[in-house]
């Protein structure tokens, strides 16, 4: 063995080694200072999200290891919390991008500063081929690029080793924030492509275990079904230096055990604690609990409008009068969801999504509306939820049953187990009356109305169909905000959804996090993960 | 010796069909769970096309009858075939799990063992004194709470409020790193290793979840201990035997105990098979990533390919039980043959 080969295997040793010995420091170094241990519910399956069947919780890996083109900044909200902002759009690959004047030519300068783990450069070819991999693997990741306007390889152009170029076929305000979203990732292509195989071109077989980019943070350990470890990568250069040095996220099922742990201070940080829990922490003193009402997002009573008799407009209005939403908002949300109900004009002042809707309880209306519909003795009808999702929905549902009792709706309760949820709820949307919770990545109402209200769109779980909506979407869909139309379609389309009702919003959730005091830097995602880079600890 | 090993050949023998049914009925069963693990898969925002894609991705497209033809023909090669929900091999990931729980089983079942059979003894001997009250307490406490309660119970007391226990995070605390892997059960691990340290620390983790089991599995044990030891001691050979002057010890241990071992004996093959399935909700409360709670996760998933997984090692694992604990029967009474 040559002396410089023996020097690269010992360096690649002891590198290697640095998790083994943890157990040799002393707890303080190990487990307290530079270390920051988060406990979450559910677990990752992927190290990839482009892979098909990765699952929501494995978003979080994507996000602190791989780098985007451009991300999204960070505000603080009147109460302290730190929370995502969406009109604020960073470099993070590119340092710059300009616009072509018809604005169907988005053109990208790579940072020179950007590099991957293994030292090389990030290209316009790295991203190229990044993005024709995401718009290639179908699934998810290619309907979210899709809502960009980027659906085939030819649009992306790599001109030059620092110059990227994305076409597009309309301009549209949705492409450059869904290029800060998790999905389009850049991977290192050159590494990635010496493991793609005949069967495999886009290495998704190595890359779900063995990932290759450029992040703040890489992936040191991973054991499915306990824990995974991040270990800062001390070579980033596209932001500020991330706080803590090693990450480990342990899996933790049960939700009284998360609990335990956070309360006893053996875990800095849960992830995504329930409106139960979330209340009572707070109330505690003893952890901070951090949270802001989740973006472009609504729990929602959903009304069929091709089952009878949820087809009569009247029908639906009684149903939105009859529900007890203070309740629900205190019992079933423990106060974790900011009040959608009760606005005093029937058609909206502003833009703002989502904003109340002009019902409130009042059960003597309820009952009038359904005297006029043909139906004073009232129906029987079911009430579906997602047994996954029981939480909220269980309790929620319990109240909506008791309160339209009182207006003589008889309601059956419904449980279906989440694995038979998406088939029944979303894709044979055969649910008469059901709880549903969809809320946009992108944060643009003609966003959430594209995705539930167009006829036959994945979270149309009502059957809605409006020719008027379905024209003001499209023609809303790429406009940009300044655009003089842009807030008289938005209005008319919230004033749509006001007066017919297919989607009953009972509250918009929060997303809580609760943490150790010495925690600092939190913030709330559209994307319900932890981003760990801007996390410091004392 | 030439007629037990040909006695256990003709056992193993007759395992081959029920595991053959084993294999199609888990396999029937899979797909007629409702459910549909295209649509599960396919994501957040997917759309008609991309299930499609995924449902093709899957083979799920294909009938049953070819579906069931490639399983089989994949299974005789070795390979379970890959779980969605956890993106790994379902052999991989069995191999890791199993020895979790069996580490977890074995030691909740002896923990109940060494409780439950002198207990049931003494009791027996003694009716009606304390020590069969005491019995009698704990053999209905074991049965009236269900074991996530206990378990809750256990973290509530002894890592919440004393801080005793370590806390409740699976096999090994954070600042471990599991030992050199060899049987997959961390304790014999890293006593192989020589590791002290990390041995102190399995068991450590081991002790909660482990009463918890144990709690539940003493029922039964104590009770058939102590029923069948009332039968043997009632019985005209214990009579002769005290009439002959034995000393008690003789007479308890070698006729009464020894004969009323077989009951019990019985007794245990069938709750360690029960306690395999009770580990579900001890799992889940200990964060203990047992074979448990993939099964849970893979069933909710709609998971094929690790719920088949699952419930085939299941099979093998109570063809294996049962081998073992007639094997041991006729080690203790030469009249049990193992020839049905």
């Amino acid at each position: 063995m040559h002396r410089r080969d023996f020097l690269k295997t010992m360096g690649v040793a002891t590198g290697a080694s640095v998790l083994p010995f943890l157990r040799y420091l002393p707890a303080e170094a190990a487990g307290r200072s530079d270390t920051l241990v988060v406990i979450v519910g559910d677990g990752i399956n992927s190290l990839d999200l482009h892979r098909k069947g990765t699952n929501r919780p494995s978003y979080q890996v994507t996000v602190n290891i791989y780098d985007r083109l451009v991300r999204f900044g960070v505000k603080k909200l009147k109460d302290g919390t730190l929370v995502y902002d969406s009109t604020k759009i960073e470099p993070e690959i590119a340092e710059s991008w300009t616009v072509s004047k018809d604005g169907k030519a988005l053109t990208f300068k790579i940072s020179p500063k950007a590099k991957f783990w293994d030292g090389s450069p990030v290209t316009a070819q790295d991203v190229k081929w990044s993005f024709d991999r995401a718009v290639s693997l179908g699934g998810f990741p290619a309907v979210q690029m899709k809502a960009g306007s980027m659906v085939k390889p030819e649009q992306f152009v790599a001109v030059d080793d620092k110059t990227f170029r994305i076409d597009l076929p309309q301009p549209s305000k949705l492409t450059l924030p869904d290029l800060a979203v998790p999905v389009p990732i850049v991977i290192n292509s050159k590494v990635a492509k010496a493991h793609a195989t005949k069967e495999d071109p886009w290495a998704a077989e190595y890359l779900h275990k063995t990932p290759a980019g450029s992040g703040a943070y890489k992936l040191t350990r991973w054991d499915p079904g306990q824990q995974f470890v991040y270990e800062r990568n001390e070579d980033w250069a596209l932001g500020p230096k991330p706080g803590v040095k090693r990450v480990i996220v342990r899996e933790v099922p049960a939700g009284a055990t998360r609990r335990a742990l956070i309360e006893r201070g053996d875990a800095d940080l849960y992830m995504d604690v329930p409106a139960k829990a979330a209340k009572e922490l707070k109330e505690g003193g003893k952890v901070l609990v951090s949270g802001a009402p989740i973006d472009n997002c609504l729990h929602v009573l959903g009304l069929s409008v091709t089952h009878k008799p949820f087809d009569n407009l009247k029908v639906r209005q009684a149903v939105a009068y009859a529900l007890p939403y203070k309740d629900i908002v205190s019992t079933a949300a423990y106060g974790r969801g900011k009040p959608m109900f009760g606005a005093k004009a029937a058609t909206p002042s502003s833009i703002d999504w989502p904003q109340p809707f002009p019902y409130d309880t009042d059960l003597e209306k309820a009952k009038g509306l359904l005297a006029e519909a043909g139906m004073a003795s009232g129906f029987e009808t079911t009430l579906s939820f997602n047994l996954g999702l029981a939480d909220w929905q269980e309790p929620t549902a319990l109240l909506i049953q008791e309160s339209l009792g009182k207006i003589g709706i008889k309601v059956t309760l419904d449980k279906i187990p989440g694995a038979n949820w998406r088939t029944a709820a979303l894709v044979e949307k055969r649910l008469p009356m059901h709880l549903e919770n969809f809320g946009g990545w992108l944060n643009y109402p003609d966003y959430y109305f594209f995705w539930a209200y167009k006829h036959g769109h994945l979270f149309n779980s009502s059957n809605y169909k409006n020719d008027e909506v379905e024209k003001l979407v499209d023609e809303t869909m790429h406009m940009e905000t300044s655009d003089p139309k842009y807030a008289a379609n938005i209005k008319r389309l919230i004033a749509i959804a006001f007066a017919e009702v297919p989607r009953i919003p009972l509250y918009q959730p929060y997303l809580d996090a609760a943490m150790q005091k010495s925690v600092g830097g939190y913030a709330s995602w559209f994307h319900r993960q932890l981003d760990c880079r801007a996390i410091s600890k004392t | 010796m030439r007629t037990k090993l040909y006695q256990i050949g003709q056992r193993l023998l007759q395992a081959v069909p029920p595991v053959l049914g084993v294999i199609v009925i888990s396999f029937v069963l899979t797909r007629a769970l409702p459910g549909d693990p295209a649509v599960y898969f396919a994501g957040i925002a997917a759309d008609k096309e991309s299930i499609e894609q995924v449902r093709k991705a899957l083979g799920l497209d294909r009938s049953w009858i070819e579906q069931f033809f490639i399983y089989a023909g994949n299974l005789l090669e070795g390979d379970m075939g890959i779980s969605l929900n956890t993106g790994r091999p379902v052999l991989e990931e069995l191999m890791t799990r199993l020895p979790a729980s069996l580490e977890l089983t074995f030691t909740g079942l002896g923990l109940a063992i060494l409780v439950a059979v002198p207990l049931g003894v003494l009791a027996a001997t003694r009716p009606g004194s304390w020590v069969d009250h005491l019995c009698r307490v704990l053999v209905t406490a074991g049965v009236s709470l269900p074991t996530f309660f206990t378990g809750l119970f256990l973290i509530y007391v002894f890592y919440y409020l004393v801080g005793w226990a370590p806390s409740p995070l699976g096999r090994l605390d954070i600042l471990f790193i599991s030992p050199p892997h060899v049987t997959g059960f961390y304790t014999v691990d890293s006593l192989l290793a020589g590791d002290w340290e990390t041995l102190g620390a399995a068991l450590a983790q081991l002790a909660l979840p482990a009463i918890t089991l144990g709690l539940f599995a003493l029922a039964p044990i104590a009770r058939m201990t102590r029923a069948a030891m009332l039968g043997a001691l009632a019985s005209e050979y214990v009579r002769t035997a005290r009439a002959n002057g034995l000393s008690r010890v003789t007479v308890l241990g070698t006729y009464a105990f020894r004969n009323a071992a077989l009951p019990v004996l019985t007794t245990l093959g069938m709750v360690f098979s029960f306690l395999l399935g009770a580990n579900v909700l001890v799992e889940k409360v200990f964060s203990w990533p047992g074979i448990g709670s993939f099964a849970i996760e893979a069933l909710v998933a709609s998971d094929y390919a690790a719920v088949q997984g699952f419930v085939l090692s299941m099979a093998l694992l109570f063809v294996v039980v049962n081998l073992v604990i007639d094997l041991m029967l006729t080690l203790i009474d030469p009249r049990v043959g193992v020839e049905v």
